[in-house]
């Protein structure tokens, strides 16, 4: 674990124990009833979100530690793959990537860091200006979403986005997530796991990451000033990349 | 009012030569469709298009007929709006192939789409935050000006008030490619892009572009249809279209200028103008050179500049330095990194920090030709079975055509 954590253990764990309370309420909310063998129908009822619909009272945000070993950030990597359905394909140069590792050298010094760069989830989003039809949009609580049925594949969001964090689906997609249904000719970026938000959990990432010991990966609500991630961006002075455009991004960093 | 005294007739369209140009177009204009679907239905994949270079060759001709649609409406725009009657009998030619190459245009920027079977989505939810979304607004109410001024003009009862229609037509075109300059004069992010000189410098590109266009069409469609077309009203079009290609130059240079003053822009810079590959190429050799300081020359060298074919020659060159110089903007501002870390060394999977290759794929430059090909389709139609053709564009009936005119009416706006 690098010598630069972020926070202590403990207090990830307690992150987690609320996040999980959370999704057990949310979980409890959903009703289920077999039909028949094999038909299985799922009741969301008025209950089942407990989180209620997002509101701007949040700010959900991240903390990384740019410091940490890099090895780390294929974890993150791969936890986005395997949750979100993307990767596998042969074709780099048009293959998704919602989530990526960045090395960054500087040539004067030599000084290296190595981080995830992902949707930085704007609160100044320049995808969601630009988008003609409204498909790139933001919601209450700052996550800043593709809505796939009314994206017309223009890609103005992909030019408009300083961070290169949106991709085009440039061919058919397999292996689709049933909570994330993607299509061939529509822009995709990261969603900061709302699904999983949304029941109380962690992005895939940050838990991955956290599961494997790491606490570089800190997650939580910016506007929450007793949120870990809270005190940790008021205890440390982070980074926002090009923080000079003025999109508030609610992703820092430490150690660049 | 002004009297137009001038007739127009239809153009015979009978002979093989017609047939097989308007056969060759449409073969082409079904060309692109048939490229179109073969993206569509294997994917952008199949194009040079990728998550790095977004925007590739069928952008550069979508953005070139638009453009070009704004400026050829110069034509129409100088005869009613500053009274200029030289002009005025090519006004309907003008108006109508301003609508032929926003058609063309718009084809080919709807048909690259990822999901162009929600065109009915683009056309019915709006995000008025998104210079895009006034787009569509802009194009569509091009459309419908352009179509009322150009009524208004061959019908005569409404004749008195084509000048009215005529200015609006021009103010809207203006906002036009406003609109399409600041596509890219808003992407803050892009260091090749984010200059509010884009849309005054597309409103100078437009007026060359279109102004290159409709010389081409009227000598050709002149000589093939056998009707007098004089030098005056030629060389009127040659001084005008020196000056637009001037004025582009002008432009271009103010806004290298300005990002070279400025220390965050030296890489770009450095990129399109010095080591750039072929964007630099392209810059300096086709968009500089064969597009603007030849094509000057051309025009204002006595030897050239006195025939109609140097002239066309030159109203060519300008239409290929055009391409280069959308081809240098579009696609050089992507290549270009984001600079996410000014200053520092970047690389990934993603291919951050390096400089995006983009090889334009045959599907792509199909559909791109195809714009223009369903733009001319249009106009070689429409001059078949519309009145929009003078029979004579001779130096003595222009005389006569000016004369008339300014004893009826000077003043503009009248």
């Amino acid at each position: 674990m690098s010598t630069n954590n972020l926070n202590t253990q403990q207090t990830v764990d307690a992150a987690k124990r609320d996040f999980l309370k959370a999704g057990a309420k949310a979980t409890a909310a959903v009703a289920v009833v077999t039909l028949a063998p094999g038909v299985t129908l799922y009741s969301v009822g008025a209950k089942a979100a407990v989180t209620g619909p997002a509101t701007s009272e949040r700010r959900w945000g991240m903390l990384i530690d740019a410091t940490a070993p890099e090895d780390i950030w294929d974890i993150a990597v791969d936890a986005c793959k395997t949750e979100q359905g993307w990767g596998g394909g042969n074709n780099p140069a048009t293959d998704p990537q919602w989530i990526r590792k960045v090395s960054v050298k500087d040539p004067k010094t030599g000084a290296k860091a190595t981080l995830p760069v992902m949707c930085q989830h704007c609160e100044n989003p320049p995808c969601v200006d630009v988008c003609p039809t409204g498909a790139s949009m933001q919601r209450a609580d700052g996550i800043v979403l593709v809505d796939k049925h009314i994206c017309i594949g223009c890609r103005y969001c992909m030019m408009a986005c300083p961070y290169a964090c949106r991709s085009f689906v440039h061919e058919n997609v397999t292996g689709q997530k049933p909570h994330m249904p993607r299509g061939k000719g529509t822009v995709e970026s990261c969603t900061l796991c709302v699904h999983r938000i949304d029941k109380g959990q962690l992005p895939a990432c940050v838990e991955a990451v956290t599961t494997a010991g790491s606490d570089a990966m800190l997650f939580g609500d910016l506007n929450d000033p007793n949120s870990d991630i809270s005190r940790a961006v008021s205890k440390y002075v982070t980074q926002r990349i090009r923080q000079d455009l003025g999109v508030e991004p609610s992703v820092h960093y430490r150690g660049i | 009012m002004a009297l137009d005294t001038t007739v127009y007739k239809e153009i015979e369209g009978t002979g093989a030569d017609y047939y097989a140009l308007v056969g060759w177009l449409a073969v082409f204009a079904a060309a692109g469709l048939g490229a179109s679907y073969y993206m569509e239905h294997y994917g952008h994949v199949v194009t040079g298009m990728t998550n790095a270079i977004v925007w590739g060759t069928p952008h550069v001709f979508a953005v070139f007929l638009i453009v070009a649609a704004s400026g050829v409406l110069n034509v129409s725009s100088i005869s009613s709006v500053f009274s200029k009657h030289h002009y005025k009998p090519m006004a309907r030619l003008s108006a109508l192939t301003a609508l032929a190459l926003l058609a063309g245009g718009l084809m080919v920027l709807v048909l690259d789409l990822g999901r162009p079977d929600r065109l009915i989505v683009a056309m019915t939810k709006y995000n008025f935050k998104s210079i895009f979304a006034w787009n569509i607004y802009l194009y569509t109410g091009f459309f419908v000006i352009v179509l009322i001024y150009l009524w208004m003009m061959m019908e005569r009862r409404f004749a008195p008030h084509s000048k009215k229609a005529g200015l609006l037509a021009f103010v809207w075109r203006l906002a036009l490619t406003t609109g399409t300059g600041s596509i890219f004069g808003f992407l803050v992010a892009r260091p090749g892009y984010d200059a509010a000189i884009m849309a005054p410098m597309f409103i100078a590109m437009s007026f060359a572009f279109g102004l290159a266009i409709f010389i081409l069409l009227v000598t050709v469609t002149y000589k093939a249809s056998e009707r007098p077309l004089g030098d005056l009203i030629l060389f009127k079009m040659r001084n005008l279209l020196g000056v637009f290609i001037a004025a582009v130059l002008y432009f271009t240079a103010a806004m290298h200028l300005t990002n070279l003053y400025a220390a965050e822009h030296m890489g770009v810079e450095r990129f399109i103008l010095m080591d750039g590959g072929i964007y630099t190429f392209l810059f300096w050799v086709v968009q500089i050179g064969i597009g603007s300081v030849f094509p000057l020359a051309l025009l204002f060298n006595p030897a050239t500049g006195r025939t109609c074919q140097g002239i066309s020659i030159a109203s060519m060159m300008v239409i290929v330095g055009g391409l280069a110089q959308l081809y240098v903007i579009i696609v050089g501002g992507q290549a270009f990194p984001l600079q996410m870390f000014p200053g520092m060394e970047v690389s990934s999977s993603f291919f951050d920090g390096q400089v995006h290759g983009y090889a334009p794929s045959l599907p792509e430059v199909v559909l791109g030709l195809s714009g223009i090909a369903t733009a001319l389709l249009i106009v070689a139609v429409a001059v078949k079975y519309l009145p929009l053709l003078p029979v004579s564009l001779s130096d003595a009936h222009i005389r006569i055509s000016r004369s008339l005119d300014h004893h009826i009416e000077d003043a503009p706006f009248s």
